[in-house]
């Protein structure tokens, strides 16, 4: 099933903690919070590292690139939707939309690249499409 | 400090009811805390102790606890979502335990049916201030069923399962549910009903999905010394454990639910192994959620789930673990969306021999009642309890 359909995405919920992430996201950036101290990267972001509690955390720019963890296809939605986990090479796996694609040639393990989505009156999503 | 022996279900009490357009939220809390201390041969001013979670109205426990006429020195609204109820089990023996209170009630009630909710297919938030995971979920349409969906899409990716082997827990409901008058659905499905229903969420179907339905439950938890004096057959708490699992920063693992490590400390409590439980009431939201329960709390092997549910493994009076006898949350009843309550309430029934003649497991003197309760494939809490026949 090819979608076709556009569907309307509700604004995220800004705070002043993930300000920086959603401003990078209206310029076509997708940032992921790494921690200094014990080197790794988490999602959602988080100004204290979910991994050690240290404060040393910093935004590097992600590559876009990833894989798909899992995914499932919403069909009993007006518009159907697939819905996913993204692992990505930065290594945090983090929930997203799959698009502009062919939902039934998806698969687990699959390489995806990021796009943006605009939403209902709030930055831009940051989502998916097969690489 | 181990919860062990220390505190017994003296009384439980299932509303009939599985659509309560004429009855409000506050009464069916009351009615179900009525017949449980009925059944336990108690009376509400013995109550020193009351549990609820988000389902009951109000700030917390205080509406309830108001509206009932209660005057309970111990208080705990602690909420897991569906998995609550099998949590306050193990929080009011701690309490009792430690001579807090000495008989605890523990109400659920909801009307979602009533209310027309689209329980499943439809994204929510919590309302208020969002929570820090929101905005980086929320917009993405997550629902109850598409996020479980990922977590069985994930498990047949690496172990193999199949859909087939997903129905069959539906199957095995299904053919206790027909015995069960207040089931809301009694007819005897195969694994080809299941599989020909319509896709919800890849790849769970229509018949994966639990019930949706208005009710409610309660139980009674008493200090020995009370359930001395008490007619009811008693039923031992040996063991509890709950712990909640999260994306862990982003490194999510579909594959497994936090029954890992709730069932591991709570046989370790109960010092009692899986393969000695004669019945297991197993939270049913969905088919993958009670493989995936089956497999972290030791009944079979990692990815082995698909098979051990098979061929009508999880039927009384056929498997070898009989489950859900009264029907589950698959076919029975699932109240206010969350199933953990009517868990325990099914497990005492048996351990009671109060199960239908059709479904009761013979000689049945050891149980598990399990519960995950928030969202198998976002964040969740898991809660175990394992009683005991006196």
């Amino acid at each position: 099933m090819a979608e076709t359909k556009e569907r309307k995405l509700p604004a995220p919920a800004v705070s002043p903690e993930t300000q920086a992430y959603w401003d990078a996201a209206t310029k076509g950036k997708l940032l992921v919070r790494k921690c200094k101290s014990c080197g790794q990267a988490h999602h959602y972001p988080r100004t204290l590292c979910p991994f050690c509690f240290s404060d040393k955390t910093e935004w590097i720019e992600a590559s876009g690139k990833g894989t798909i963890y899992s995914y499932s296809v919403m069909r009993r939605a007006p518009v159907p939707y697939a819905v996913a986990y993204v692992t990505l090479a930065e290594g945090p796996r983090m929930v997203t939309n799959i698009v502009d694609c062919d939902f039934d040639k998806l698969k687990v393990e699959q390489a995806v690249k990021l796009v943006f989505k605009p939403t209902d009156g709030g930055p831009p999503l940051p989502m998916f499409t097969p690489a | 400090m181990s919860i062990k022996g220390k505190a017994y279900i003296a009384g439980i009490y299932e509303h009939p009811t599985r659509l309560a357009k004429d009855l409000s939220l506050a009464q069916i809390h009351a009615e179900v805390a009525k017949g449980a201390l009925e059944d336990a041969g108690l009376s509400k001013d013995d109550v020193d102790g009351y549990f609820c979670a988000g389902d009951a109205p109000g700030l917390g426990p205080m509406s309830m606890v108001e509206y009932m006429g209660l005057r309970p020195r111990h208080v705990d609204s602690t909420d897991t979502g569906g998995s609550s109820y099998v949590l306050h089990v193990g929080h009011a023996a701690e309490a009792i335990a430690s001579g807090k209170c000495k008989v605890a009630l523990i109400t659920l009630a909801g009307r979602p049916r009533a209310e027309g909710m689209a329980t499943g297919t439809v994204p929510r938030t919590r309302g208020g201030t969002p929570t820090p995971d929101e905005p980086f979920e929320f917009p993405y349409g997550p629902t109850v069923v598409n996020m479980y969906a990922m977590c069985a899409m994930r498990h047949m990716y690496e172990f193999g399962t199949t859909s087939e082997q997903l129905a069959w827990i539906k199957v095995a409901a299904s053919h206790h549910a027909q015995h069960n008058p207040h089931a809301l659905l009694r007819d005897v499905v195969t694994v080809e009903d299941v599989v020909k229903s319509p896709v919800i969420s890849d790849p769970l179907h229509r018949l994966d999905c639990c019930v949706i339905t208005d009710g409610g439950g309660a139980i009674v938890v008493v200090a020995p010394e009370i359930a001395a004096k008490l007619k009811r057959p008693k039923v031992k708490l040996l063991g509890a454990s709950e712990f909640i699992k999260t994306q862990m920063g982003g490194k999510v693992d579909l594959t497994y639910s936090g029954a890992r490590f709730t069932g591991a400390a709570a046989f370790a409590e109960a010092g009692v192994k899986p393969s000695d439980i004669k019945y297991a009431s197993i939270y049913d939201s969905f088919t993958i959620t009670v493989l995936m329960q089956l497999e972290d709390l030791g009944f079979c092997e990692k990815g082995e789930g698909g098979k051990f549910v098979s061929d009508g493994n999880l039927i009384s009076g056929t498997g070898k673990l009989p489950f859900n006898t009264d029907g589950g949350g698959l076919c029975s009843n699932h109240p206010a969306n969350r199933g953990g309550l009517t868990k325990v309430l099914e497990a005492v029934r048996q351990l009671r021999g109060e199960a239908h003649p059709k479904v009761q497991v013979k000689n049945c003197d050891l149980a598990i009642a399990h519960g995950t309760g928030g969202s198998l494939g976002l964040r969740h809490g898991s809660a175990t309890v394992i009683l005991e026949r006196e």
